[in-house]
Protein backbone atom coordinates (compact mmCIF):
# COMPACT_ATOMS: atom_id res chain seq x y z
CA UNK A 1 0.00 0.00 0.00
CA UNK A 2 1.22 3.26 -0.53
CA UNK A 3 1.06 6.27 1.52
CA UNK A 4 -1.21 8.82 0.60
CA UNK A 5 -0.02 12.08 -1.17
CA UNK A 6 0.56 15.38 1.48
CA UNK A 7 -1.86 17.85 0.86
CA UNK A 8 0.59 20.43 -0.12
CA UNK A 9 3.63 19.69 -1.83
CA UNK A 10 6.54 21.51 -3.00
CA UNK A 11 6.85 21.16 -6.89
CA UNK A 12 9.55 20.99 -9.28
CA UNK A 13 8.92 24.80 -10.60
CA UNK A 14 9.41 26.28 -6.85
CA UNK A 15 5.31 26.40 -6.63
CA UNK A 16 3.47 24.72 -4.47
CA UNK A 17 0.76 21.80 -5.15
CA UNK A 18 -2.43 21.42 -3.73
CA UNK A 19 -4.23 18.19 -3.24
CA UNK A 20 -7.67 18.43 -0.78
CA UNK A 21 -10.74 17.58 -1.65
CA UNK A 22 -13.78 20.07 -2.26
CA UNK A 23 -15.48 19.66 0.98
CA UNK A 24 -11.99 20.06 2.46
CA UNK A 25 -12.03 23.60 0.45
CA UNK A 26 -15.31 24.51 1.52
CA UNK A 27 -14.33 24.00 5.25
CA UNK A 28 -11.51 26.51 4.61
CA UNK A 29 -13.63 28.91 3.36
CA UNK A 30 -15.81 28.22 5.76
CA UNK A 31 -14.05 28.68 8.67
CA UNK A 32 -11.78 31.80 7.43
CA UNK A 33 -15.02 33.75 6.50
CA UNK A 34 -16.37 32.74 10.04
CA UNK A 35 -13.39 34.03 11.67
CA UNK A 36 -13.28 37.12 9.83
CA UNK A 37 -16.87 38.00 11.08
CA UNK A 38 -15.67 37.21 14.91
CA UNK A 39 -12.78 39.56 14.81
CA UNK A 40 -15.31 42.87 13.30
CA UNK A 41 -18.24 41.60 15.42
CA UNK A 42 -16.78 40.76 18.80
CA UNK A 43 -13.02 41.76 18.84
CA UNK A 44 -13.31 40.66 22.58
CA UNK A 45 -14.39 37.19 22.53
CA UNK A 46 -12.34 35.63 24.71
CA UNK A 47 -11.48 32.76 22.09
CA UNK A 48 -9.70 35.34 20.81
CA UNK A 49 -7.22 36.24 23.00
CA UNK A 50 -4.44 34.15 21.89
CA UNK A 51 -4.23 36.16 18.74
CA UNK A 52 -3.07 39.25 20.56
CA UNK A 53 -0.54 38.34 23.20
CA UNK A 54 1.27 40.40 25.61
CA UNK A 55 4.74 41.79 25.06
CA UNK A 56 4.90 43.97 28.58
CA UNK A 57 4.07 43.19 32.18
CA UNK A 58 3.55 46.77 32.88
CA UNK A 59 -0.26 47.27 32.18
CA UNK A 60 0.27 50.82 30.83
CA UNK A 61 3.24 49.78 28.59
CA UNK A 62 1.41 47.36 27.51
CA UNK A 63 -1.66 49.88 26.60
CA UNK A 64 1.19 51.77 24.63
CA UNK A 65 2.45 49.00 22.54
CA UNK A 66 -1.05 47.88 21.98
CA UNK A 67 -1.86 51.30 20.89
CA UNK A 68 1.21 51.47 18.21
CA UNK A 69 0.99 48.30 16.64
CA UNK A 70 -2.38 47.11 17.49
CA UNK A 71 -4.34 47.40 14.73
CA UNK A 72 -1.06 46.85 12.12
CA UNK A 73 -1.31 42.85 13.35
CA UNK A 74 -5.05 42.94 12.82
CA UNK A 75 -5.02 44.14 9.18
CA UNK A 76 -2.08 41.90 8.79
CA UNK A 77 -4.31 38.88 10.19
CA UNK A 78 -6.88 39.66 7.74
CA UNK A 79 -4.85 39.97 4.54
CA UNK A 80 -3.50 36.31 5.63
CA UNK A 81 -7.20 34.85 6.17
CA UNK A 82 -8.52 36.55 3.17
CA UNK A 83 -5.45 35.02 1.34
CA UNK A 84 -6.63 31.47 2.21
CA UNK A 85 -10.07 31.84 1.21
CA UNK A 86 -9.61 33.39 -1.76
CA UNK A 87 -7.29 30.94 -3.10
CA UNK A 88 -8.76 27.73 -0.89
CA UNK A 89 -9.75 26.05 -4.36
CA UNK A 90 -6.17 26.31 -6.23
CA UNK A 91 -4.30 23.85 -7.02
CA UNK A 92 -1.17 25.97 -7.47
CA UNK A 93 0.32 28.11 -5.08
CA UNK A 94 2.94 30.52 -4.89
CA UNK A 95 5.14 31.21 -2.16
CA UNK A 96 3.45 33.96 -0.75
CA UNK A 97 0.09 32.45 -1.09
CA UNK A 98 1.64 29.40 0.91
CA UNK A 99 2.96 32.03 3.70
CA UNK A 100 -0.45 33.28 3.81
CA UNK A 101 -2.09 29.83 4.72
CA UNK A 102 0.37 28.97 6.64
CA UNK A 103 -0.53 32.55 8.91
CA UNK A 104 -4.23 31.80 8.30
CA UNK A 105 -4.62 28.22 9.12
CA UNK A 106 -2.02 29.21 13.06
CA UNK A 107 -5.14 31.78 13.88
CA UNK A 108 -7.73 29.27 12.96
CA UNK A 109 -6.25 26.98 15.40
CA UNK A 110 -5.29 29.35 18.10
CA UNK A 111 -9.10 30.32 17.75
CA UNK A 112 -10.51 26.73 17.84
CA UNK A 113 -7.92 25.39 20.05
CA UNK A 114 -8.47 27.83 22.70
CA UNK A 115 -12.09 27.10 22.85
CA UNK A 116 -11.27 23.39 22.82
CA UNK A 117 -8.47 24.25 25.31
CA UNK A 118 -6.17 21.64 23.59
CA UNK A 119 -3.13 20.59 25.14
CA UNK A 120 0.22 19.86 23.41
CA UNK A 121 -0.67 16.09 23.03
CA UNK A 122 -4.00 16.61 22.20
CA UNK A 123 -4.27 13.67 20.34
CA UNK A 124 -2.09 10.97 22.15
CA UNK A 125 -4.56 8.59 23.00
CA UNK A 126 -6.15 8.38 19.71
CA UNK A 127 -9.28 10.21 18.31
CA UNK A 128 -12.54 9.53 20.26
CA UNK A 129 -15.53 9.90 17.53
CA UNK A 130 -17.98 10.00 20.84
CA UNK A 131 -16.02 13.05 22.33
CA UNK A 132 -18.09 15.95 23.08
CA UNK A 133 -17.08 17.97 21.01
CA UNK A 134 -15.97 15.40 18.64
CA UNK A 135 -16.72 17.83 15.54
CA UNK A 136 -14.65 20.55 16.74
CA UNK A 137 -11.88 18.47 18.15
CA UNK A 138 -11.71 16.58 13.66
CA UNK A 139 -11.82 20.28 12.90
CA UNK A 140 -8.73 21.07 14.59
CA UNK A 141 -6.55 17.90 13.84
CA UNK A 142 -7.47 18.77 9.73
CA UNK A 143 -6.35 22.09 10.33
CA UNK A 144 -3.12 20.97 12.00
CA UNK A 145 -2.73 17.99 9.40
CA UNK A 146 -2.69 20.71 6.54
CA UNK A 147 -0.57 22.82 8.53
CA UNK A 148 2.01 20.11 8.82
CA UNK A 149 2.38 19.96 5.35
CA UNK A 150 2.42 23.46 4.58
CA UNK A 151 4.80 24.38 7.15
CA UNK A 152 7.33 21.13 5.78
CA UNK A 153 7.02 22.14 2.33
CA UNK A 154 7.76 25.90 2.76
CA UNK A 155 11.06 24.80 5.27
CA UNK A 156 11.97 23.09 2.01
CA UNK A 157 12.11 25.89 0.23
CA UNK A 158 14.20 28.04 2.58
CA UNK B 1 11.36 37.30 2.59
CA UNK B 2 7.51 37.77 0.67
CA UNK B 3 5.16 40.82 2.00
CA UNK B 4 2.70 38.70 4.21
CA UNK B 5 5.62 38.03 6.64
CA UNK B 6 6.75 41.72 6.94
CA UNK B 7 6.36 42.87 10.13
CA UNK B 8 4.45 45.64 11.40
CA UNK B 9 6.01 49.16 11.53
CA UNK B 10 6.59 50.13 15.42
CA UNK B 11 6.91 53.55 16.37
CA UNK B 12 9.18 54.72 18.78
CA UNK B 13 7.34 54.76 22.08
CA UNK B 14 8.06 58.03 24.30
CA UNK B 15 9.83 57.18 27.43
CA UNK B 16 10.68 59.04 30.32
CA UNK B 17 14.61 60.43 30.29
CA UNK B 18 16.93 57.70 32.13
CA UNK B 19 19.12 58.60 34.99
CA UNK B 20 21.34 56.00 35.09
CA UNK B 21 23.66 55.26 32.47
CA UNK B 22 23.70 51.84 33.27
CA UNK B 23 20.03 51.51 32.90
CA UNK B 24 19.95 52.49 29.70
CA UNK B 25 23.09 50.21 28.62
CA UNK B 26 21.12 47.14 29.64
CA UNK B 27 19.97 45.05 26.75
CA UNK B 28 16.65 43.76 25.96
CA UNK B 29 15.90 40.35 25.52
CA UNK B 30 13.07 38.58 23.66
CA UNK B 31 11.49 35.67 25.07
CA UNK B 32 9.20 33.33 23.17
CA UNK B 33 7.13 31.07 25.71
CA UNK B 34 5.54 27.45 25.00
CA UNK B 35 2.04 27.13 24.18
CA UNK B 36 0.24 23.88 23.65
CA UNK B 37 -1.29 24.93 19.82
CA UNK B 38 1.89 26.44 18.05
CA UNK B 39 3.18 23.54 16.19
CA UNK B 40 6.93 22.55 16.91
CA UNK B 41 8.06 22.69 12.85
CA UNK B 42 5.86 25.74 12.79
CA UNK B 43 8.34 27.71 15.49
CA UNK B 44 11.28 26.45 14.08
CA UNK B 45 10.37 27.69 10.85
CA UNK B 46 9.31 31.34 12.06
CA UNK B 47 12.40 31.64 13.64
CA UNK B 48 14.39 30.89 10.91
CA UNK B 49 12.14 33.44 8.35
CA UNK B 50 12.75 36.25 10.70
CA UNK B 51 16.08 36.03 12.35
CA UNK B 52 17.98 34.15 9.62
CA UNK B 53 18.56 31.48 12.20
CA UNK B 54 20.20 27.90 10.54
CA UNK B 55 17.60 25.11 11.06
CA UNK B 56 19.93 24.05 13.20
CA UNK B 57 19.88 26.99 15.89
CA UNK B 58 16.22 27.31 14.96
CA UNK B 59 15.49 24.30 16.02
CA UNK B 60 17.69 23.95 19.18
CA UNK B 61 16.33 27.66 20.26
CA UNK B 62 12.58 25.64 19.94
CA UNK B 63 13.30 22.28 21.89
CA UNK B 64 14.70 25.20 24.25
CA UNK B 65 10.79 26.99 24.16
CA UNK B 66 9.45 23.34 24.18
CA UNK B 67 11.40 21.76 27.01
CA UNK B 68 11.99 24.27 29.26
CA UNK B 69 9.62 26.63 28.67
CA UNK B 70 10.31 29.45 27.26
CA UNK B 71 13.76 30.39 25.34
CA UNK B 72 15.79 34.18 24.73
CA UNK B 73 15.45 34.50 21.15
CA UNK B 74 16.61 38.08 20.17
CA UNK B 75 18.02 41.26 22.46
CA UNK B 76 19.27 44.40 21.76
CA UNK B 77 17.67 47.78 22.26
CA UNK B 78 14.24 48.09 23.20
CA UNK B 79 13.33 49.31 19.88
CA UNK B 80 14.74 46.73 18.12
CA UNK B 81 13.78 43.79 20.85
CA UNK B 82 10.14 45.85 20.65
CA UNK B 83 10.23 45.41 16.74
CA UNK B 84 10.98 41.52 16.78
CA UNK B 85 7.81 41.25 19.95
CA UNK B 86 5.77 42.75 17.01
CA UNK B 87 7.08 40.38 14.20
CA UNK B 88 6.68 37.29 16.10
CA UNK B 89 3.19 38.52 17.58
CA UNK B 90 2.49 38.89 13.83
CA UNK B 91 3.13 35.05 13.55
CA UNK B 92 0.75 33.80 16.56
CA UNK B 93 4.17 32.99 18.68
CA UNK B 94 3.68 34.34 22.73
CA UNK B 95 7.05 36.65 23.18
CA UNK B 96 7.48 39.69 26.02
CA UNK B 97 10.24 41.60 26.24
CA UNK B 98 12.31 42.73 28.94
CA UNK B 99 15.25 44.41 30.48
CA UNK B 100 17.74 42.05 31.19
Amino acid sequence: MTEPPAPIERAADGGFRVHLDPEERDLLRRLTAELEVLLSAEPQDPSLRRLHPRAYEDEQVEREYRSLVGSELESLRLEHLRGLEETAGRDRLDGEELDRWIAALNDLRLVLGTRLDVSEDEFADGFDPNAPQAYELAVYAFLTWLQEAAVSAAAQSL
Amino acid sequence: MSSSTSAPGVVELERPAESEHEEHDRPWIVVVWNDPINLMSYVTLVLQKLFGYSLAKATELMLQVHNDGKAVVSSGTREKAEHDVARLHAHGLWATLRQD
